[in-house]
Order: C-alpha cells, then structure tokens, then sequence
C-alpha cells in the first residue's frame, strides 16, 4: 500500500471518529442547553405568587398557576388510578400466563397503543368521554393519559417479570405455592422495584403531554371542583400563554416550564438510577 | 378438611383431601389466569375501540370526499370544502428534514458511545440522552419560538439564502416560522431515539467481526464503516422509522413554529400545517360536523401513517437483535 | 413515600369538598372582548364568591361549535350566528339561542415596520390588496400615497391573519368584503375563510405575539390586544374617505344608527358606516345563551350576571378600550333577559 494512501486513511480515521465525538457531546450539550435556558428565564419568575395564587384577568401582571399544578396532579392521579392496574395485571398475563399466540398479538397492540400519536389518543377521548356526556371533564383528560400510561406500564411491568429467574419460580412452587401466590408473594416484591419505577417513568412521560388535554380537559382559569369540570393544567397553560403577546405571561409560562421540566428530569434521573443500580436497563 | 382459604401455612396435611386442596389452588390460579387476561384483553378492546371510533366518526367526510381528500389541497370550512394534501405535506416535509438532520447526528453520535468511548462513559451519556428524550413537546415548543425562531430568522435563514438561495427550496421570504424551523426543532425531538437504539443495537454486534477486520490491517474508522455499522443496519434502519413515526405525530413543539398556513409550497423557508398541528388549532372550534369529520379522517391518517411505520420499525429492530445482520 | 401520598389524597379531597360549594358556569368563546370578559369574571366572582364563570378564549368559531356541542353553558362570539347555525342549535338543543351584545370594541390594522415609527394611513385599496396577495411590498404606490413623508422600506409584507375560527377575522373580512368587490368575490367573509396569504396565529393572542416578533408584518387585532402590547396600529379609511384612527369615539359614532334601529334579535353588523367620524371596522360582540335551561341554578345565575353586565359591568369597558353599549340597546336587553326561561 502506497505511503499516501495510508496517510489518507489515517487521516479520515482520526477526522471522522473526532466528528462522532463532536456529535455525542454536541447532543448531550442540548441538554445543558435546554435546562440552562429554563432556569435562567424560569428562574427569575418563580416566586411565592407563582404557587399559591390563580391567574389573573387578561393583561394585568401577576397572579399564578396554582390551579394549574393541582390541575396537572389531579390528572395523573386519575391516569394511574385507571392506567396502572391494567398496566401491570397486563404484564403480569403476558410474563406468566400467557399462550403463544395471544401473547404476540397483546404486546403487538400494546406496541402500536405507544406508538400512536398522543393528539389521536386526545381524539378518542373526545369521543368517548366528552361528546357523549357534552362536558369537558377531568375524567376525560385523565382516561386520555391513562390510555398512555398503559402501554409503558405493560411493557416494564412485563420486562421486569421475565428478568427474575425461574429458580425463584420453582423454589416457591416445589414448597407447594400455586402459580398465582408464587407470583404475588415471590415473583413481583422481587421486581418490584423494578415495576414501581416503570409506572413512576410512565406518569413522568404523561405529566408534560398537551395535546391529549386540549379538548379533553380543556382549561380552567379557577379551581376545578370535583372531577367533571375542565381543569387547568401546566402544559395547556405553557403553551396557552407561550403563543400569547403578553410578557408577563411569557415570564409565567418560563417559570412554569422550569417546573415541569425539573419535576419530569428528577422523576427520570431518579428512576434511571435506581435501575442502573440494580443492573437492568431498559429499552426506549 | 378444615381450611377455607388456599394460604400456604393452613395446607392441609398430605392425604386430607388432596384433590380438593389441588382443585382450590387450581381455581386460584384460573381465577389469577382469567382476572390478568381480561386485562391483557382489555388493551385489545382499547385500542380496536380507538380504530372503531376514528372510523366511524370520520364517516361523513369520507363519504363526502372519498379518495380525492388524500390529493384535494383546498382547506376552506367556509365551503365545507376539504382537502388533506397540504397536511400530509407539511407532515411528511417537517419529519423528513428532521431526519435529514438527526440521522447523520444521531447515527455518528451513536456510533462514538458504542464503538470508541469507555463503557461508563458511554453509558453516562447515554443517561442524559435519555434525559434529552424525556423533555415535554411543550418545553421544545417554548424554546423553539423563543431562541430557533429568531434565530432562523435573524442568521440560519439568512446564510442558508446566501449559500443555497438558487435552490427552491430556500428562496422566498424568510419569516423564522416555516417548515425548516419545525423540522430543526422535530430533529432535536428525535435525535435522542436514534442515539439510544442504534447504540443498543451497534453494541450487539459481535466482537470478532470488528477484530476480524481490524486483524485484516483497517482502521478503527474502516472497520466500524465498513463492517459494524453494515452488519446493524437493519437495526439502525428500525430506529430511523421509529424516529420518523415519532416526527410524524409530534403535535405541540410543530404548532408552535411551523406559521399554519395550510399550503403547499416548496421553500422550505414557507410556512406550512401539519395533521397533528391542524387538528390541536381547529378541533375546538370545528364549526360544523362535515367540519369536525374532517379533521377526525386526519387523525385517522395519521394512525395508520404511523401504525405502519412503528410495525416495520418493531420488525427491523427485533430481526437485527436476534442476530440477523449480515455482512457487508 | 407512603407520607406524600396521603397528603397529595388528602388535598384532593379537600379539593373536591371545597370545590363542590361553587357554582361552576362554562363558557368559551370570542378572543375579541376576552379582556373585558376575564376582568368582569374576575369581578363578579369577587363579588360572589360561589359563582365561578370560566371562560376560555378558544375564538367565536370555537364558542359557537361548543354551544351547539352543549359542553358549554354559554358562548360568545364576534359573529352573530347565521340562520343555518342557528337551525343546528335547535335541532341539536331543542331550543333557540339568543345574542345579547356586551361591548363595543374595533379591529385595527397592527403592524411591525422596525424603521417606521409613524402612524401609517391605509385606504380601503391598500389594505383588501395586501391581504389579496396583490400589494407585496411596503413601498407600493398605493401604501407611499396616503403617507407622504414618510419613508417605506422596499421589504416583503408579511401578512398575519388568524388561523382559527375567529369572529375578528368576521369583522376584519366582513368590512373587506364592503371595501373591495374583488375581495367579496374571491374570498368573502366568515370566521374561518381560505387566506390567499399569510401566516396563521392562534387567536387574538397569537396574531400579536407574531407581530411582535416578525418584523415587516402587519395583522388585525381586537384593539386593546395592540394597546396592551405596545404594537403600532394605522388610520383606517371609512366610506366617507376620511382617515381614522380606531378610537372610543369612532367606535360609538359607528354604532349610533344601529343604537338608533337596533333589530330585535341584536344581530347586526356595523362595518363600514356612513359618519366623517366613524371607525369603519367596528363591531358589537356578543354572549350567545340558549333561551332554556334545564338546570335553573345556572340559569338564574346567568341573568343575574347578565343583569349586572349590561349596568355596573359597562364601567370597565372604556378602561380597557372597549365603548359602551349606546343606553337604548342595554335597555332594550334587560327587557330580552326575561326570555330566557
């Protein structure tokens, strides 16, 4: 091989593995980015006010988005309520039940459930939960994010099942447990961890949805009494007043940005580590 | 027999009534069997319950439109007059710029975790990558109309002109929204998919591939072009779908930026509507039922859009993870 | 853990118990008046405080959709509706719908001109060509005409309008179908109409967060949205060809012939009135409550608030740049509010 030609290659080796070097740091420094913006922008506005207080009428300064953050837990509450029974019962049939067929098609369409665009999922809310009874609700907005949570429950639930080894299994059931006690007294407290931080992942993932909500939920500028008014939340109310002219608002929607993202990030650094520690990993 | 309940500790003794005791426990099991499928069905019911609903719903559109809504561009709820062409345009625009954007990035990206960094350095960024994927489509639409926006307007859009303005694609007026800034913002969306499964994907390649060619005298460079990355590429291609199917649904971070203004148009500087964006604006004020089934055959558009896509995705991704790349 | 949750559960429930004493009144609607409406909201429920009216400004095309749908008590819209929507209503509702006008407001021509700080004049020419697509620069002869002296850069005119169904982009199409002859048979009036060009922003909110940040653009907002966002608006030409200035007193001069035959069912359009001094792109708005209610709480609560609004609520309107309804027209809908039954 010719003197140049290995100068080239050795050349284009040291050029394009610097490259890939770039764009991994370059990517991760979006992050950076991204959190630095929020808290420097969101920062500055989060004060008492923010908290505690209901928003004001049109143009004025001040106020919060208190009904907001009560808002946003109210809904996550009603998507786990509704979401992670079936999420986890779900994934308890496919890991330990299950026949080979059904088992495919199951996690098929529970594949296809996550894939599905979050707004069509708001769709069929809409149709299911408001036009029928001709009301924006909470329930309606919750059932919208529990129909997200489910798929993403179902699959760690599922994954993390199939992890603990059969010798557990066989241990529990050659002392003469059935099936079913083997797996609720062995099987899921060893994968609870596991499990538990799947389904906390899953409300972490709906906490920052908008669009579900849009015409589900809808928004509230007050406090939502009981479950079937609309109800204010911190998405709608970012974007609401991100795409509005007043400053005031923006400041708002920075601070309230700067909260979302700090509770979803917390939510996920935690959970990541603690799966990490205990050596699974888990897949998109 | 004394027990009623099937508690481990009150088994009875062998020989008092084993076949009771065993039927009880088998019926505790039928009964765990039965509650957890009905369950595992109930999936099935949600989601054939989603398809029912987007079908029937959008039932009046498309008996009034028929197939010509898939080419019509006119969107004019005055008339009653609708056409999905300029939607699935802008949809399609938005997530293809997006990846022409994050496949190089991700891809090489992944490639470094995968191939050249020290394992806990890779999956320490792998970490915050996962970290990037979590972040609210909301929080990427308030970034995008505060910093990407001027930013187009006021210094991407400007040099792009200069450089490439005789191409089509990036003449005309440059208002900052438009179909190139939604598609940086999609990629930023994405690039964090493609990272992570085609480093999953990079890092089941086995090892003596890449000794076999780096013993044959190739580069680090060569041998991971050339062999690795050829052998992962049904994978790769899998988080390439994945990513786009994910581009096509994305609804907040697109309508924030994108200027919905439901035209072709072939400057990438133009501003455009995408399905997801068009139904977030107009559902709430869909005047009308034709009005309101229209929009509804979008969503139901989009599914299938990407119900095709995530299926072939799944496909690719499972048949490389079982070892089924092949050589270059 | 187990701590956190109980308290988040005991909150809810406080939530709920406490919620549940307050009458909860839904309406959407108009972004046109929607500063008006949250500052007379706001106030009443401060003066009753178990009453809370939640209004979400989702556009006039959103308020009558919502109506009719029934998920909301009342409605409001910059369009009265016309006679097909309001045949749905009753078919959908087994009842009629009656407009009761609130305020007055105009619809002025916003724009974000970064060398020009003078007050441009717009004739009824310039203003249907720009938004026709025909007019694309700033300096076209017809634009330079009506402002001599002033310097008008040679940029591109970006256009904003509304992307969804807004009862400003009624009124704004509504006088520019009277302006231009090719604009009423190219693309007529409505609430969600077939742009020839421009870039969509999402209520009256969106169009002026656009304007603000794209410069060489003009727009049409409700007036207080320009006065609160310190955006530029211009003079506007009336059809007796004189250059006006959306102001209270142009606002109310072109009300006053409908003040005087106001139509019993308060549907009427004033765009484009005779008077040297009228404002020509001036609208009443209005709440658009059906004429039954099955739960008598809320229909009760309703009048009371309507009876308020058309006395002690119309002192907020100048404040907030809207004018008064003229004394015949409020008179004449407190007699109306007895036909809600």
């Amino acid at each position: 091989m010719s003197q140049a030609r290995l100068v080239w290659r050795k050349s284009l080796n040291a050029v394009m593995l610097t490259l890939t070097g770039v764009a991994a740091f370059g990517v991760v420094s979006i992050l950076f980015l991204i959190l630095g913006y929020l808290i420097w922008n969101g920062g500055r506005s989060l004060n008492l006010d923010f908290f505690i207080q209901l928003p004001k009428p049109v143009g004025e300064t001040g106020g919060g988005m208190a009904n907001a953050i009560l808002g946003s837990l109210k809904l996550l509450f009603l998507a786990a309520l509704m979401g992670l029974p079936v999420g986890l019962l779900a994934g308890v049939y496919l890991a330990e039940f299950g026949g080979k067929v059904f088992t495919f098609v199951i996690r098929y369409t529970t594949d296809l459930l996550n894939g599905v665009p979050s707004i069509v999922i708001g769709i069929f809310a809409y149709t299911l939960l408001v036009l029928p009874v001709k009301h924006f609700s909470t329930l309606a907005g919750g059932l919208a994010l529990a129909v997200m949570v489910v798929p993403i429950t179902v699959r760690s639930t599922e994954e993390f099942l199939r992890a603990i080894p059969g010798s557990l299994r066989e241990g529990a059931m050659a002392l003469g447990a059935s099936q079913w006690r083997t797996i609720a007294s062995v099987v899921l407290p060893a994968a609870s961890g596991g499990i538990v931080t799947g389904m906390l992942l899953s409300l972490a993932r709906v906490a920052g949805e908008t669009a579900p909500l849009l015409f589900t939920a809808f928004s509230n500028r007050y406090w939502s009494p009981g479950w079937t008014q609309p109800i204010a939340s911190l998405p709608v109310m970012i974007y609401t007043y991100a795409i509005a002219p007043y400053d005031d608002w923006h400041r708002q929607a920075w601070a309230a940005g700067l909260i979302l993202l700090g509770l979803v990030l917390l939510a996920n650094m935690g959970c990541r580590l603690v799966l990490s520690r205990k050596g699974m990993t888990r897949s998109v | 027999m004394s027990t009623t309940s099937t508690t481990l500790e009150h088994a009875a003794p062998p020989g008092a009534g084993p076949r009771a005791f065993v039927q009880r426990l088998r019926q505790g099991d039928e009964v765990a069997h039965v509650i957890t499928l009905v369950f595992a069905a109930a999936i099935l019911l949600i989601t054939s319950l989603l398809v029912y609903e987007l079908w029937i719903q959008s039932h009046l559109s498309r008996a009034k439109f028929g197939w010509a809504f898939f080419w019509t561009s006119i969107w004019d709820p005055n008339a009653d007059d609708f056409g999905a062409l300029p939607f699935i345009y802008g949809t399609l625009v938005t997530s293809i710029v997006s990846l022409i954007i994050a496949v190089p990035l991700g891809l090489a990206a992944a490639i470094f975790l995968a191939e050249l960094a020290p394992r806990k350095l890779s999956d320490g960024v792998a970490f915050l990558i996962d970290l990037l994927a979590a972040v609210p489509s909301v929080i990427y639409g308030l970034l995008g109309i505060f910093i990407v926006v001027p930013l187009m307007r006021t210094v991407i859009g400007p040099v792009l002109k200069s450089v490439l303005g005789v191409l089509p694609t990036f003449q005309g007026p440059n208002y900052g929204v438009g179909f190139l800034t939604a598609g940086i913002v999609l990629a930023i969306m994405v690039v964090p998919f493609i990272i992570s499964v085609s480093r999953e994907v990079l890092l089941t390649v086995p090892r003596d591939q890449r000794e076999a060619a780096l013993a044959m005298g190739a580069t680090r460079w060569e041998a991971t072009w050339q062999v690795v990355v050829p052998w992962a590429r049904t994978g790769i291609m899998g988080s390439i779908f994945l990513a786009l199917a994910r581009a096509l649904g994305e609804t907040m971070a697109v309508t924030m930026v994108i200027g919905n203004n439901p035209k072709v148009s072939a400057s990438l500087f133009a501003p455009g509507y995408t399905i997801a964006a068009v139904i977030a604006n107009e559902f709430t004020e869909a005047t009308g039922d034709l009005y309101l089934s229209a929009l509804i055959e979008l969503g139901l558009v989009l599914f299938l859009m990407t119900f095709i896509l995530n299926g072939l995705a799944r496909l690719l991704i499972v048949a490389t993870e079982r070892g089924g790349g092949h050589p270059a | 853990m187990k701590k956190a949750a109980l308290s988040i559960l005991l909150l809810l429930c406080l939530a709920v118990i406490v919620g549940a004493q307050n009458l909860a009144i839904n309406a959407a609607g108009a972004t046109f008046p929607y500063p008006i409406y949250s500052k007379w909201f706001d106030v009443y429920h401060s003066q009753h405080s178990n009453i809370q009216i939640n209004y979400q400004s989702i556009g006039s095309g959103g308020g009558i959709r919502q109506l009719t749908a029934g998920t909301v008590d009342f409605g409001a819209s910059d369009m009265p509706m016309n006679d097909d929507q309001m045949k749905e209503f009753q078919s959908k509702n087994g009842c009629g719908v009656l407009h009761f006008p609130t305020v007055i407001g105009a619809v002025v021509p916003t724009y974000n001109v970064p060398k020009v700080s003078a007050d441009l004049k717009f004739t009824q020419k310039a203003i249907s060509g720009i938004y026709l697509g025909t007019i694309t620069k700033w300096n076209d002869p017809e634009i330079v005409k009506a402002n001599p002296g002033v310097a008008l850069p040679k940029d591109d005119i970006v256009v904003v309008h509304r992307s969804d169904g807004s009862g400003t982009t009624f009124i704004w199409t509504d006088f520019l179908s009277k302006a231009s002859g090719d604009w009423k048979s190219k693309v007529g009036s409505g609430t969600s109409i077939n742009w020839p060009v421009g870039l969509g922003g999402k209520g009256n909110e969106g169009v002026s967060g656009l304007l603000k940040q794209t410069p060489d653009s003009i727009g049409y907002v409700e007036l207080i949205y320009a006065l609160q966002n310190n955006i530029p608006f211009g003079l506007v030409q009336n059809a007796d060809g004189k250059f006006v200035k959306a102001t209270l007193d142009g606002v109310t001069a072109a009300a006053s012939r409908a003040a005087k035959s106001m139509p019993d069912d308060f549907r009427v359009s004033i765009t484009n009135e005779a008077g040297a001094t009228s404002y020509p792109i001036s609208s009443f708005t209005w709440l658009l409550i059906p004429d039954k209610f099955k739960d008598t709480g809320k229909r009760d609560a309703i009048k009371v608030f309507l009876k308020w609004m058309l006395s002690d609520g119309q002192q907020y309107n100048e404040a907030l740049s809207y004018a008064k309804l003229p004394k015949g027209v409020a008179d004449k809908e407190l007699k109306a509010i007895s036909k809600i039954q």
